[in-house]
């Protein structure tokens, strides 16, 4: 009796299936070559992640099943760990909101400029970005000897009398990796947001001044916010995952360990156990735990950016 | 001459009248304010097209100089004797750069915006378990699955092809991500009544929703060009032979010292080919707004 009703809904089911597929048939078709791809290079990549970190795994001998213990100690005993997510918290909790918003209004002020001036200052704003490597040129301004570019001008000015050591002193580390950061950051976001501007209907602005839409502010909350809620959800998540994944601009700045670990984030913290010392299950716990962190801070900012809008 | 006079007047007053609700005092803060934050942002690309013309004895000038005072193409020079110079011809790495970076980018826009569609206008079984999965996959980091990914692309066979630089690119989630987001402004109507007038998904797909998502398209297009043209090939191309161009000059760029002056003219080689697909595209960007009337 009970394995009829099974049977019988165990039926019900696959004929809803059978029928999602003639229903959606196309849109499945449409889809199909990418899912193919993601879940080959992605899903499984990152479920088999996952499942190292449960491990002890070296590259070299087969992975040994340790249950939770990576957790455990990267949580309880790895006192750099803790400092390593202070870092990239505080890092994450000034570079994030900062850049968003600069590239934010960048972008809409750009928008506001005649066509010509607009292309050429989109390409002036993003030349930190397409440059690749051009960070280094921060090497410069903050070398340790008195010709650096930021030595110099302060000694010029009387404010020091010898060069400071920009990179080995543990109080300027994290400002200027923020800086950098900052000065990075208008890249994917900003070059979504001028799409997005793009994709407002001029329409709206006209029957806005008719209805008594004063100034630009005005215009920027009632019209432009609005119709741009999807790049601006996409654009919070770019800023998410890029500011709590800082680690290039670190270990080519301030060289790895930084002094003090002052410069130390979860994403160098992995790169010591993953490439370095080749503890790999360890690397993946560390990852394990960021993407969690992420979706964490991915689902309050939704909340906060839903309330907003 | 009165022609030449008259003409910012005319674009001055195009763009003080282009809305009436706008104040001078503001239009002189904005000015101001994208001029100081330009001269921050310009600074690499000036100093990196300096460089390039730097003679050696500039080059390693203390205090360093921004602006070259002897400009030469030295640099240039001793970069075409070590290309002349290599085991494998150098438009070889063109032409795998060239493969790499129209199969890639051609490959993230189509099948990213083919599987953005159907997410960002239908519900059906799946699609929000879907989409879930695509902003999450965002969010892990790409160091720890390199390991999982060689191993599957080694059963796979793809190991040293240009799809080992490709594949996993397209299976990346981030192209999706973009698209789905601009996609979803399409209004429903226009959809709806190409339903009526007996439209498949697909040629909705190809005639409505691709030219309505121009803009968020070219976006894509830069930046994926962007990555695959910098994309030196790592352990995934072992053969001389695969290696695009950005690794054979990274070869040049880590040759010492000896090398300084014809590595930074290969930084600013390296930067111009993005810099003018970037021009293109972002101009195609900017002009769509004129067409994107029927938004809304």
């Amino acid at each position: 009796m009970c394995l009829l009703e099974f049977m019988k809904k165990e039926k019900k089911k696959r004929m809803t299936l059978q029928e999602a597929w003639r229903l959606h048939q196309q849109k499945y078709i449409l889809m199909l070559p990418f899912i193919v791809l993601f879940i080959v290079f992605t899903l499984v990549p990152v479920l088999i992640s996952i499942g190292l970190s449960f491990t002890s795994f070296n590259l070299f001998e087969t992975p040994q099943f340790v249950g939770f213990s990576n957790y455990i100690n990267l949580i309880a005993f790895d006192s750099v760990f803790l400092t390593a997510i202070k870092n990239t918290l505080l890092f994450a909790i000034v570079t994030g909101p900062v850049s968003y918003l600069l590239c934010f209004v960048l972008a809409w002020l750009i928008n506001e400029l005649p066509p010509k001036a607009r292309a050429v200052m989109t390409l002036v704003f993003y030349a930190p970005s397409i440059s690749g490597g051009a960070y280094m040129i921060w090497k410069l301004i903050f070398s340790s000897d008195a010709y650096g570019y930021a030595n110099a001008m302060l000694m010029e000015m009387g404010l020091i009398q010898e060069p400071i050591l920009w990179f080995q002193t543990k109080e300027y580390i994290m400002p200027i990796l923020i800086l950098v950061q900052l000065w990075l950051s208008i890249g994917v976001s900003f070059l979504a947001f001028i799409a997005g501007l793009q994709n407002v209907d001029k329409t709206l602005y006209e029957a806005g001044q008719m209805d008594g839409v004063k100034n630009r502010w005005q215009e920027l909350w009632y019209i432009t916010l609005p119709q741009m809620k999807p790049q601006l959800m996409f654009g919070a998540v770019m800023q998410i995952t890029n500011s709590l994944s800082v680690s290039g601009i670190s270990l080519d700045l301030v060289g790895f360990p930084s002094v003090d670990y002052a410069g130390h984030t979860i994403l160098t913290h992995l790169h010591d156990y993953g490439n370095l010392r080749l503890e790999m299950g360890y690397a993946c716990a560390i990852a394990t735990l960021l993407f969690f962190i992420m979706i964490f801070i991915n689902i309050i900012v939704q909340k906060l950016l839903r309330k907003v809008a | 001459m009165e022609k030449l006079l008259s003409a910012p007047r005319k674009m001055w007053r195009r763009f003080k009248f282009r809305r009436k609700n706008r104040s001078l005092a503001m239009d002189i803060v904005l000015v101001v304010l994208l001029g100081g934050v330009g001269f921050v942002s310009i600074w690499p690309l000036l100093y990196i097209v300096n460089a390039a013309f730097k003679p050696i004895s500039e080059i390693f000038l203390f205090p360093p100089r921004l602006f070259v005072q002897n400009p030469t193409m030295n640099n240039f020079f001793d970069l075409s004797v070590i290309i002349a110079d290599l085991n494998v011809i150098f438009s070889r790495y063109v032409f795998n750069t060239v493969v790499i970076t129209l199969l890639g980018t051609g490959g993230t826009v189509l099948i990213g915006s083919m599987a953005a569609f159907p997410l960002a206008k239908y519900k059906f079984p799946g699609s929000k378990l879907m989409s879930n999965i695509i902003v999450y996959s965002l969010m892990f980091n790409g160091t720890v699955t390199a390991i999982p990914n060689y191993i599957i692309m080694t059963k796979l066979h793809l190991v040293n092809s240009y799809w080992a630089v490709i594949l996993p690119v397209i299976g990346g989630t981030f192209g999706l991500y973009l698209m789905q987001n601009f996609i979803v402004q399409v209004p429903d109507e226009l959809i709806e009544a190409s339903k009526i007038d007996g439209m498949s998904e697909y040629s909705i797909f190809f005639k409505i929703i691709m030219p309505l998502s121009k803009p968020a398209w070219i976006t894509l297009i830069i930046l994926s060009f962007q990555s695959f043209w910098g994309n030196t090939g790592g352990t995934f191309l072992y053969s001389e032979r695969l290696k695009p161009v950005s690794y054979m000059l990274s070869q040049v760029v880590s040759g010492g010292i000896a090398r300084t002056g014809a590595a930074s003219a290969v930084t600013l080689v390296m930067m111009l080919v993005p810099i003018v697909v970037f021009v293109i595209s972002q101009s195609n960007v900017l002009e769509t707004m004129a067409t994107s009337g029927l938004k809304g």
